[in-house]
């Protein structure tokens, strides 16, 4: 008891000691200094696009259908720019999360030990690739293949930039969500294994639900880089300003639109303020994902609750 | 007192002096096309470093800013992509500024097709009704029965800008026309030729320094493009770049002037995609 008691006062000492409190310090401010900045971003963001409410009124911004700055007043309805946005972001992920997943169940639970020790750092590396890669490869080779492959206007649309994103999306969805099934501990499957079930089973009904959150969060992440890619958009998803019809429509999201037109749009002009605004909608974009992805993590939470 | 006086007499003349020295600096105020922006910042930059006692600015207000600029004697170089109209030289002549012109340089802009593409010629209005959407089938313009793949640059290019005086609003009087918006969009001119280069359908424009084998430049109105046809004024997409000063340009101005004019200077021209005029 007493040498318990000793022990503990020693722990308390580590705790409040000059390093503990230096570190917690640094951690403090650090963390602090992150969100001044990004209070910064967000001010400077609202403070750069509000100005284009006085060319334009909000609905006309948002539900507008034409999208032609550059005029005499410019005509400056985001409406085909958003719906190719959330188009591009919608069908990268039907393609990349599943094929993310079903990796990340193959690494995690089926591969022997030998070949996962050899197909993560593959995974892992292929995340490296930078996106102008990816953009690369999508304007000179997939975009010629397609267009002779389905007869098409043309190779660069919504379905080349969005597998290209959906590739992209696969390293770093398929390899965090990797670690969350790996983070499942070895009783519950052991437990379940013992009450008759098989493997399948036991991923499906077991492994899979105790994973959720950190599979959510991973597939979350996965979603806001697709929303918000540049790179890949400008160079492969062809850029016309008109709602999708197909999937081999060419399009032209939110970030491809700032990246082509920033540049040479004279400071202070509306079509500038616009952009800053564009800038703003796809913030707003991946917040929304973000409050929807917290919504389903706590619901997700609650079944497997009842479940269990 | 005395020593009070002294100081500010002292204050006085080094005030003055300060005065007489900016005086001494000679100031050049350029504005104007944005077309001519490209080489004549590269210009003014190169210049600049090379005149240190000569303050140069550039700005890119458009021609009709630039030109207006001249006539109220804020500017002293205005850089045009047409040629001055003869209600400014009037307005001008009222204000005591005779606006005198120097050629600088040569756009030309050439619509581009696949190599495999047939079509060899197209009229201005054709490219027109294929820009705005009314034509959509290559067969339309005497090629192969197969769609249009109509490919843009972003709006905020100069090369867009001149596409769309010449060839998009060509005729407009009231209504200006539009590019479909179902018109690709390349963000650079490289871009703009990879695109063309890698679609058998599509259609594209480009300034004359950018066309490599690699595409199928398309004459225009039975004029093909070449160096020699812009420079002579038959390839009717080409135009002369214009440097408009008050009367025949002296002193600093002149030494601006005939950089860009000079073997360097026209280098700048040709490596920003224009055709040197010396």
């Amino acid at each position: 008891m007493g040498l318990r008691m000793g022990k503990s006062e020693t722990t308390s000492h580590h705790f409040g000691g000059w390093g503990d409190k230096a570190a917690a310090r640094t951690a403090f401010s650090v963390s602090t200094i992150c969100i001044l900045i990004m209070g910064f971003i967000l001010y400077f963001l609202v403070k750069e696009s509000l100005p284009v409410l006085k060319a334009t009124t909000l609905s006309e911004l948002l539900f507008g259908m034409d999208w032609y700055p550059q005029e005499t007043p410019p005509a400056l309805g985001m409406f085909p720019l958003i719906a190719s946005s959330l188009a591009v972001t919608f069908l990268s992920s039907a393609i990349g999360l599943p094929v993310s997943i079903v990796i990340a169940v193959f690494t995690a639970e089926i591969a022997p030990r030998r070949l996962r020790s050899l197909v993560k750092p593959l995974l892992e590396l292929l995340g490296f690739l930078p996106s102008i890669v990816f953009g690369f490869l999508g304007m000179v080779v997939v975009a010629p293949w397609l267009q002779a492959r389905f007869n098409l206007l043309t190779g660069l649309n919504m379905a080349n930039a969005s597998a290209l994103l959906g590739m992209m999306m696969v390293p770093i969805v398929g390899s965090l969500a990797d670690e969350a099934l790996c983070a499942v501990p070895r009783e519950l499957r052991d437990a379940s294994y013992a009450l008759g079930a098989t493997r399948w089973e036991t991923i499906r009904r077991v492994v899979l639900p105790s994973a959720l959150p950190g599979v959510l969060s991973a597939s979350l992440l996965g979603v806001m880089r697709a929303t918000g890619e540049t790179m890949v958009m400008l160079m492969a998803a062809g850029g016309a300003a008109v709602i999708p019809q197909s999937l081999f429509d060419p399009v032209r999201p939110l970030t491809s639109t700032i990246a082509a037109e920033m540049g040479e749009t004279p400071v202070g002009s509306e079509h500038y303020h616009a952009l800053f605004f564009a800038g703003l909608i796809l913030l707003l974009i991946t917040l929304a994902i973000n409050l929807l992805s917290a919504k389903i993590e706590a619901k997700g939470l609650k079944t497997k609750g009842g479940n269990l | 007192m005395l020593k009070k006086m002294g100081k500010i007499l002292v204050a006085t003349m080094i005030l003055g002096l300060g005065i007489a020295g900016a005086a001494c600096a000679a100031e050049i105020v350029v504005n104007g096309s944005t077309t001519v922006l490209p080489f004549a910042q590269i210009a003014v930059e190169r210049f600049a470093a090379a005149h240190p006692d000569v303050k140069i600015s550039i700005s890119g207000g458009g021609t009709g800013n630039g030109i207006k600029g001249l006539i109220d004697k804020t500017t002293h170089i205005a850089n045009a992509s047409r040629e001055i109209k003869s209600s400014e030289i009037e307005q001008a002549k009222a204000n005591g500024v005779t606006p005198f012109e120097t050629a600088v340089a040569l756009d030309c802009i050439v619509p581009l097709v696949h190599p495999s593409n047939p079509v060899k010629n197209l009229t201005f209005a054709q490219l027109k009704k294929i820009y705005t959407g009314e034509i959509s089938n290559w067969k339309d313009v005497g090629g192969e029965n197969a769609p249009i793949a109509v490919v843009g640059r972003d709006s905020s290019s100069g090369t867009y800008g001149t596409w769309q005086e010449l060839v998009v609003e060509k005729g407009d009087k009231e209504k200006k026309s539009r590019v479909t918006p179902k018109a690709q969009v390349t963000a650079s001119s490289g871009a703009m030729l990879t695109t063309v280069a890698n679609n058998k359908y599509a259609i594209g424009y480009d300034g004359i320094g950018y066309v490599d084998k690699t595409v199928k430049a398309v004459s225009v109105e039975g004029v093909e493009a070449s160096i020699a046809t812009a420079k002579n004024n038959t390839y009717p997409m080409s135009r002369k770049l214009y440097m408009y000063t008050n009367g025949k340009p002296a002193g600093e101005v002149k030494a601006f002037i005939d950089y860009v004019l000079s073997a360097d200077g026209q280098k700048i021209v040709t490596d920003t995609g224009f055709i040197n005029i010396k």
